[in-house]
């Protein structure tokens, strides 16, 4: 029997890289800046070998661009940076929302604002990575917790860009990128390719929805000759200020994300079930937090954990659900509270919230998650 | 002259371009030099970055990216290294190319990088209204210039020499059979090739200027234009700005063609394309 999968040593950079290729990925744009160059010193290696194209750019727009070119010319292309390189995208992840050009980015978070602390931890962009470029667009971002995650989420990146025809975030921090782990990887992945066009050539509209609101999509070259702009534009592609075909279009972006949360979102539930006490954190945190919630529970504290795997779509649902069950929700996060305002909307005041923030460049550990459980009712805050 | 709508978009029109503006004739002059190569249409990708020069991509029956301000470069880049088989070519302003996006340029000449710009020059903004640019001289008038630039310019040639472009030429829009040449040239030459056009914004810096309608910019561009081929003898900017002292002149031609190593991004060398 073949193996389904084989041990590694590895950082959270080199999966998320190893990852890229398993799930097809063959260009990679990107330009310095730590603590994710190891992404692209190893897209460098592997990628010649895979078939595919690595180019170091001149700077984080630049490096979004030539993905997104690349994938308008039919490749899987990802990038990856960190907060400053992040802020410098924001302009292609738009265009790319808006011209519906499937591409991966990959944000290995740092402390910020500005240059802010390049080897430390955060979760300081989890606001931008859902509204940092301008103007009405979805959003799918995915937070993997360990170096094993980054593998399976950054695969899946790859699968819902192709499949939403969407820009996909991959957030994680410093520590993830940095961590080595032992991590098992499956040999095969599940690989998901965007729809191409089947009628001719002479018939086809680049933005004609599909059953599914997702338009069909050539490459260039592939013999469909069609314009893509980054102005609003009708079902033929072209720039339109009409009303009805911008307000056409503006739904659908969004209609074809939303419609689909369901299957986008991921959330994990541990030790929810008979919770009285839980805490709502991602990435790194829902780590510690885990650890956190064992150690409760051998102390005997109805402890549980809600950790989304894809912060957007944010899991309103899931989170009211567990609002609606125990008395004390604590949301763990490392910037100065981000995630915590959507936490406590889709609360709706049904659950007392409190914030475990931390901003300074440490992480936040199972002690101090542990202490926050350990805290007596009405002691918090 | 042959008829070229077949590369029109002609369900596109009307156009967006202003009465006088020599934009046309570029596009004109493109579509001749599809033809006299013989090319694909299906494999022309032409990548356009934001302002009145991009808009041409629009209405190019081929495959067009209208992109981000001053990003065509790099959108080319990345399309240009994922498929190879496609002529590449990006047209862009003195604005676009110079001010937000001559980074974006420098580097892909630099890279050589196997595709053709086509950098419209009109020495101004003129998508947003009159605004001056890199290329504007210095005292012209512009919508934020209105005592006269006091900004230096600077030639895009000169910049493009610099970045080690392996293909360099200016040709003024006015004299489209030389500019059908000269893409052809461009085009078919090895590596980066960079055209400057030198063309007209007779709505904005004509007006503003008193330097005359489309026919009288472009006209005097003509007179100007001493037909300096390969080696280039001089080079200066194109000045519409009305003086006492004679015009400068302005160097068209092939300023540079070398033969240097194509960059194709890391990848594995495939030994039959050797």
């Amino acid at each position: 029997m073949e193996p389904v999968s084989e041990a590694a040593l590895i950082q959270g950079n080199e999966a998320c890289a190893m990852a890229a290729i398993a799930a097809g990925c063959s260009f990679y744009g990107g330009y310095p800046i730590t603590p994710s160059s190891d992404v692209a010193e190893q897209m460098v290696r592997l990628l010649p070998d895979a078939g595919g194209v690595f180019i170091q750019m001149e700077d984080e727009i630049a490096s979004l661009a030539a993905v997104i070119g690349a994938s308008l010319a039919g490749s899987k292309a990802m990038t990856a940076t960190s907060g400053p390189g992040f802020s410098l995208m924001q302009e292609h992840i738009g265009y790319a929302a808006m011209t519906e050009v499937p591409c991966v980015i990959v944000n290995v978070m740092r402390g910020g604002p500005s240059t802010g602390r390049p080897t430390s931890p955060s979760q300081g962009d989890i606001m931008q990575a859902r509204w940092g470029t301008h103007g009405d667009h979805p959003a799918i971002v995915l937070a993997p917790s360990s170096v094993g995650e980054v593998f399976e989420l950054t695969v899946r990146a790859f699968n819902l860009a192709e499949r939403f025809r969407t820009p996909v975030i991959v957030v994680y921090d410093e520590i993830i990128g940095h961590t080595r782990e032992s991590v098992e990887l499956p040999t095969s992945v599940e690989i998901v390719d965007r729809v191409r066009p089947t009628v001719a050539a002479d018939e086809f509209w680049p933005k004609a929805p599909g059953a599914n609101g997702i338009p069909a999509m050539p490459a260039f070259g592939d013999g469909y000759r069609f314009h893509v702009t980054g102005l609003a534009h009708d079902e033929r592609g072209f720039p339109t200020e009409n009303p009805d075909e911008v307000g056409a279009l503006m739904t659908r972006l969004h209609s074809k994300v939303e419609d689909y949360e369901q299957e986008i979102s991921e959330v994990e539930r541990f030790m929810l079930d008979d919770a009285e006490i839980a805490i709502f954190a991602y990435g790194i945190v829902g780590r510690s937090a885990r650890e956190a919630v064992q150690r409760a529970r051998e102390s005997g504290i109805k402890a549980g954990l809600i950790r989304p795997r894809t912060v957007w779509p944010f899991p309103g649902s899931e989170v009211a659900e567990v609002a609606a069950q125990v008395d004390t929700l604590i949301v763990a996060e490392m910037n100065m509270g981000q995630l915590i305002g959507e936490v406590e909307r889709a609360s709706g005041g049904r659950t007392e919230i409190v914030g475990h923030l931390r901003a300074d460049g440490e992480p936040i550990t199972p002690r101090d998650l542990f202490a926050e459980l350990e805290k007596p009712v009405g002691v918090r805050k | 002259m042959t008829d070229v709508r077949s590369h029109l978009r002609e369900w596109a029109m009307p156009h967006v371009l202003c009465p006088g503006c020599a934009h046309g004739i570029v596009l004109r002059s493109f579509f001749e030099a599809v033809d006299q190569q013989h090319l694909d249409p299906d494999k022309v990708a032409m990548v356009a970055g934001i302002g009145c020069s991009s808009r041409l991509a629009g209405y190019a029956d081929f495959c067009t990216l209208h992109g981000t301000h001053g990003r065509a470069p790099a959108f080319a880049t990345g399309l240009k290294l994922a498929r190879p088989d496609l002529d590449v070519v990006v047209v862009t302003g003195d604005g676009d190319g110079l001010a937000i996006g001559a980074s974006h340029l420098v580097h892909a000449a630099r890279r050589n990088i196997d595709i053709t710009v086509l950098l419209l020059n009109n020495s101004i903004y003129g998508m947003t209204g009159g605004q001056a640019a890199p290329t504007t001289p210095e005292g012209a008038i512009a919508s934020t210039t209105p005592m006269g630039n006091e900004e230096a310019a600077f030639d895009p040639c000169d910049l493009l020499l610099g970045a080690r472009a392996s293909f360099v030429a200016r040709v003024l829009a006015a004299t489209p059979i030389e500019m059908t040449k000269l893409m052809v040239e461009g085009m078919s030459h090895r590596g980066f090739s960079f055209i400057e056009i030198v063309a007209d914004c007779p709505e904005y810096f004509g007006r503003y200027n008193k330097a005359g309608g489309g026919a009288e910019m472009l006209t005097s561009l003509t007179i100007r234009d001493k037909g300096v081929a390969e080696p280039l003898a001089s080079k200066r900017f194109v000045n519409h700005v009305p003086s006492s002292t004679p015009p400068p002149g302005v160097a068209t031609g092939v300023l540079r063609r070398e033969v240097r190593p194509v960059f194709m991004g890391v990848r594995k060398v495939d030994n039959d394309e050797s």
